[in-house]
């Protein structure tokens, strides 16, 4: 990249305000001014205005490098990673909202931690052994291909963009949710898993699970992690298909 | 009681992979356990761990005759002899189930494809025909400073994958987490410890979590180097500080700082070493490759504080790449093909296309050393139990257990945060079983007091002194310029005193919002202190320690000096001192003699007392500085020679 012939932008912020903390406080938008630098991403941009502007703006970072999914945001209308995004692929004018569907903690924040949590006990996203762990036994094989299949959908941050995009999610609270969705993929495609067919049926073939999605499939085109959300919705219909033929069979 | 108080058996402070797998440990015994986490336990930084975990399986060929005694005698070796012996020992032999244990709980790690298979060794494209009898077993890729291939992965991705699956556990097992909420205070009476204050950080509202055990579990302090570490934002050292303030429990080895070789640059985010031990290589300015001249044995792959030294001498000597953000060096992996890197090496091909705007197939990675690890830490013994403070324990980054001693091997930290967690998470739920919470509510409500008093004096000053964000970047810089890879009496001496005067600045420094609620700028400044005396007793430390370790490198004192430094830094800073305190123990019970450690420099100068004379004083002496009884007496478990065979 060449340092000579980026001409230095003036960016204009609007972002989101409210402090629910603060009982002075109502939602609405502030304006800040910068200067565009080279390689600036929001995570840069939003530590430059809250240290030299507002110190009071609130948001989340934590890697800072894509990983830990702290920092999704709406940026122009889209939720996207803060951190990873940059202001050289945005307009002068950059709004940022904090996400729908989770609760607000203050700004930008939101808290998309009790709500994973929560997922994750609804939808029981843990191996579920049949057998205690044998710190004297080799472990258990698996084929390589599987393991790298498990990995793909295991790679989820859980930064909450597809929740963010999901009609559904938007609407319906119960609603697993794409990267729910995604996480009970995870777990029914691992052979180390030992809920049966039924039992999968049970938790995704109602309106909470697979058969709630509209099919607009914002979210697939949204992850951050280009997660294949599309087949991991085609793989869990098939499940839930074949599942449901199997228990007719055996009526 | 008041709602201000909440009780627990165990309290785990930080919600990490140490820490969750001390509460699987503890919940898993029938105990009642609560985590406190500054952010949702799976954005804890063990989440970007990228390239793997030790454990010596020896399931691949290129691991063959890999066991317990090799992974000791490379990880003994890696800490330039700063390790304590015996519980790198304990931490070999626990890697491999460890890492089974985490199959059971469902990381997909990369299994051993039977057949031919390509690698890049050396410069090299081998073929080598993986056994059939070990198709499916969990397989290793090369890192540095080892002797067979020991890291077991899932792609670049390896912090991730484990991080899910030990949260998941957690959940299953009910443990009961606080996200959002910082310890900020140990509640401690006499020697003993019952708990912490714990500070919202979603209403800024003090609590205290009263426990019959509590396990400090934060992670390291690298954000004492501000923007020049590849640490996330949230590892600001605050469970070393805790300790510290308690005036009596010390920090071990605080100067033992390690630099990563290859930090993008200028962002800082790793990329991780995997990428040298898939074959990657480091090229200068000439895209000469240095490290086969530098180090003909291990090449990239000698440790990280030799190869990151060869890279700040190359850029010292005008071979790095120019830049407004400062030199940097190349890191190549394009010939590891496209399909290599967006498998294999995933993650980093996401991190050069989102970060730099580049291709690693077909473009060079520009890299430079930047601060990784904090060997440094909350100092404990054996079963993980801190020095001189019952019913305290630390685990993982944030202790030092001491297996890393100068220098931590790639995929050894990943490996300990699993191995310590085990381990200590054993020794805390026994020690909470036979404890009852027994604790004076008083000494509780006045630490409650004394967090909030410190939070309105923030909000109450006011004048015209200088911002907490500028005082930040003022110790950044003094860290990086003065206490960095290659470290001289004269500029340790100008840091410590700029480091000291920062301290005083603390004290008058004005927040610019008084926003009612978490209040970002004040959640800072009540940090700020502290990262500043961790900063200042790590150049104080290295400023003492007159020779070269590991990591701690002095061009005033070259030498590894095992005559006068084979020792472990000890610092405590006295409850209304205006200094901290130093002292030095012995490293451990030696059971592989120093020597050269096959990399890197090989004229340390010896000791000059046998090694039973040395070990002969290592209980008392560590007993003299704090260390409490341990289950087991010390040097059980090391097995005495068996090293010799590995040789």
């Amino acid at each position: 990249m060449s340092n000579n012939n980026l001409e230095a932008r003036h960016l204009t912020f609007e972002v989101f305000r409210f402090n629910p903390m603060d009982p002075e406080s109502k939602p609405h938008m502030q304006r800040f001014e910068i200067e565009e630098t080279q390689y600036m991403s929001l995570f840069i941009a939003l530590n430059q205005i809250r240290e030299t502007l507002d110190p009071s703006l609130q948001f989340d970072f934590a890697c800072r490098s894509a990983i830990c999914g702290s920092c999704a945001m709406m940026v122009n209308g889209r939720p996207m990673l803060g951190c990873r995004t940059q202001t050289s692929d945005l307009p002068d004018v950059i709004r940022l909202h904090p996400l729908p569907v989770f609760k607000l903690i203050g700004d930008l924040s939101v808290d998309t931690g009790t709500w994973f949590r929560e997922m994750v006990e609804s939808t029981e996203a843990w191996v579920h052994a049949q057998q205690a762990f044998d710190p004297h036994a080799e472990e258990d094989r698996m084929d390589d291909q599987i393991a790298q299949q498990i990995y793909e959908s295991d790679r989820c941050i859980e930064c909450g963009c597809c929740i963010a995009s999901c009609g559904v999610a938007n609407v319906k609270a119960e609603f697993f949710g794409p990267a729910g969705l995604n996480r009970i993929a995870r777990f029914a495609m691992d052979p180390r898993d030992t809920r049966t067919d039924p039992e999968w049926f049970d938790l995704v073939s109602n309106e909470h699970g697979v058969f709630g999605c509209i099919g607009m499939m914002a979210c697939h085109d949204i992850c951050p992690k280009e997660l294949p959300l599309l087949e991991v919705y085609a793989y869990l219909r098939r499940k839930a298909l074949s599942a449901a033929l199997s228990s007719k069979n055996s009526d | 009681m008041t709602s201000k108080l909440v009780t627990t058996d165990v309290l785990v402070i930080g919600g990490g992979l140490a820490g969750e797998r001390c509460a699987i440990e503890a919940a898993a015994a029938g105990l009642d356990v609560l985590v406190l986490s500054v952010v949702p336990p799976r954005r804890s930084h063990s989440c970007a761990a990228q390239g793997g975990m030790q454990a010596s399986l020896g399931n691949c060929v290129k691991a063959e005759g890999d066991n317990p005694t090799v992974h000791f005698l490379d990880t003994v070796r890696g800490s330039d002899w700063g390790a304590d012996q015996e519980v790198a020992q304990i931490f070999a032999e626990e890697a491999p189930v460890a890492v089974r244990e985490l199959a059971h709980f469902g990381v997909p790690w990369t299994r051993v494809r039977a057949g031919k298979n390509r690698y890049f060794i050396k410069g090299e494209q081998v073929e080598i025909e993986e056994k059939a009898e070990n198709d499916g077993l969990i397989t290793h890729r090369d890192f540095g400073g080892t002797a067979k291939w020991r890291a077991c992965y899932a792609a670049a991705g390896t912090g991730h994958a484990v991080l899910y699956a030990v949260d998941s556990e957690a959940v299953r097992l009910g443990v009961t987490v606080r996200d959002r909420t910082e310890a900020v205070a140990l509640v401690h009476d006499s020697g003993r410890c019952w708990g912490a204050v714990a500070r919202c950080l979603r209403t800024g509202e003090h609590t205290a979590v009263l426990a019959k055990a509590t396990v400090i579990t934060t992670g390291g302090y690298g954000r004492i180097y501000g923007q020049y570490t590849t640490n996330a934002t949230i590892n600001e050292g605050s469970g070393a500080v805790i300790a510290l303030d308690t005036g009596v429990v010390p920090l071990g080895n605080m100067e033992a700082v390690q630099f990563h070789p290859t930090a993008l640059s200028p962002s800082g985010i790793l990329i991780t070493e995997g990428c040298r031990g898939d074959g990657g290589y480091l090229l200068d300015k000439n895209l000469d490759r240095f490290m086969v001249e530098a180090e003909p044995e291990k090449q990239e792959l000698a440790s990280r504080d030799v190869v990151s030294r060869h890279m700040a001498r190359r850029m010292r000597d005008g071979l790095g790449i120019e830049t407004k953000y400062g030199p940097h060096l190349w890191l190549d992996i394009r010939h590891l093909g496209e399909e290599h890197l967006t498998t294999k090496l995933r993650e980093v091909f996401d991190i050069c296309r989102d970060f730099a705007g580049l291709n690693p197939a077909h473009e060079l990675i520009p890299v430079r050393p930047t601060q990784h690890y904090s060997m440094g830490g909350v100092r404990v013994n054996k079963d993980g139990q801190a020095y001189n403070m019952a019913g305290l324990f630390a685990a993982g980054e944030s202790a030092c257990w001491d297996m890393h001693g100068f220098n931590r091997l790639g995929g050894n930290s990943l490996a300990e945060t699993i191995v310590a967690g085990r381990i200590v998470g054993r020794n805390v739920a026994r020690f909470a079983a036979r404890a009852s919470l027994d604790v004076d509510t008083q000494v509780a409500l006045r630490a409650i007091e004394r967090a909030e008093s410190r939070a309105s004096a923030w909000l109450e000053r006011s004048g015209s002194g200088p911002t907490v964000y500028e005082l930040r970047d003022e110790m950044a810089e003094t860290m990086i310029a003065d206490v960095g890879i290659f470290r001289t009496g004269d500029e340790l001496e100008a840091g410590v005193a700029r480091l000291r005067e920062l301290l005083a600045d603390c004290d008058r420094a004005v927040l610019r919002s008084k926003a009612p609620g978490m209040n970002p700028e004040l959640s800072f400044a009540l940090r700020l202190k502290g990262m500043l005396k961790l900063a200042l007793v790590t150049a104080m430390g290295a400023l003492a320690r007159t020779e070269s370790r590991g990591a701690h490198y002095r061009t005033d004192h070259p030498q590894r000096d095992d005559a006068n430094w084979l020792s472990r830094t000890l610092v405590r800073w006295p409850d209304g001192a205006s200094e901290p305190v130093f002292s030095y123990e012995p490293v451990g019970i030696l059971d592989l003699p120093p020597g050269h450690r096959g990399y890197g420099r090989a004229d340390q100068v010896a000791m000059a007392e046998s090694i039973e004379s040395y070990n002969q004083r290592v209980d008392a002496e560590q007993r003299q500085h704090g260390r409490l009884d341990t289950e087991e007496s010390p040097g059980s478990r090391i097995r005495w020679g068996a090293w010799a065979e590995e040789q």
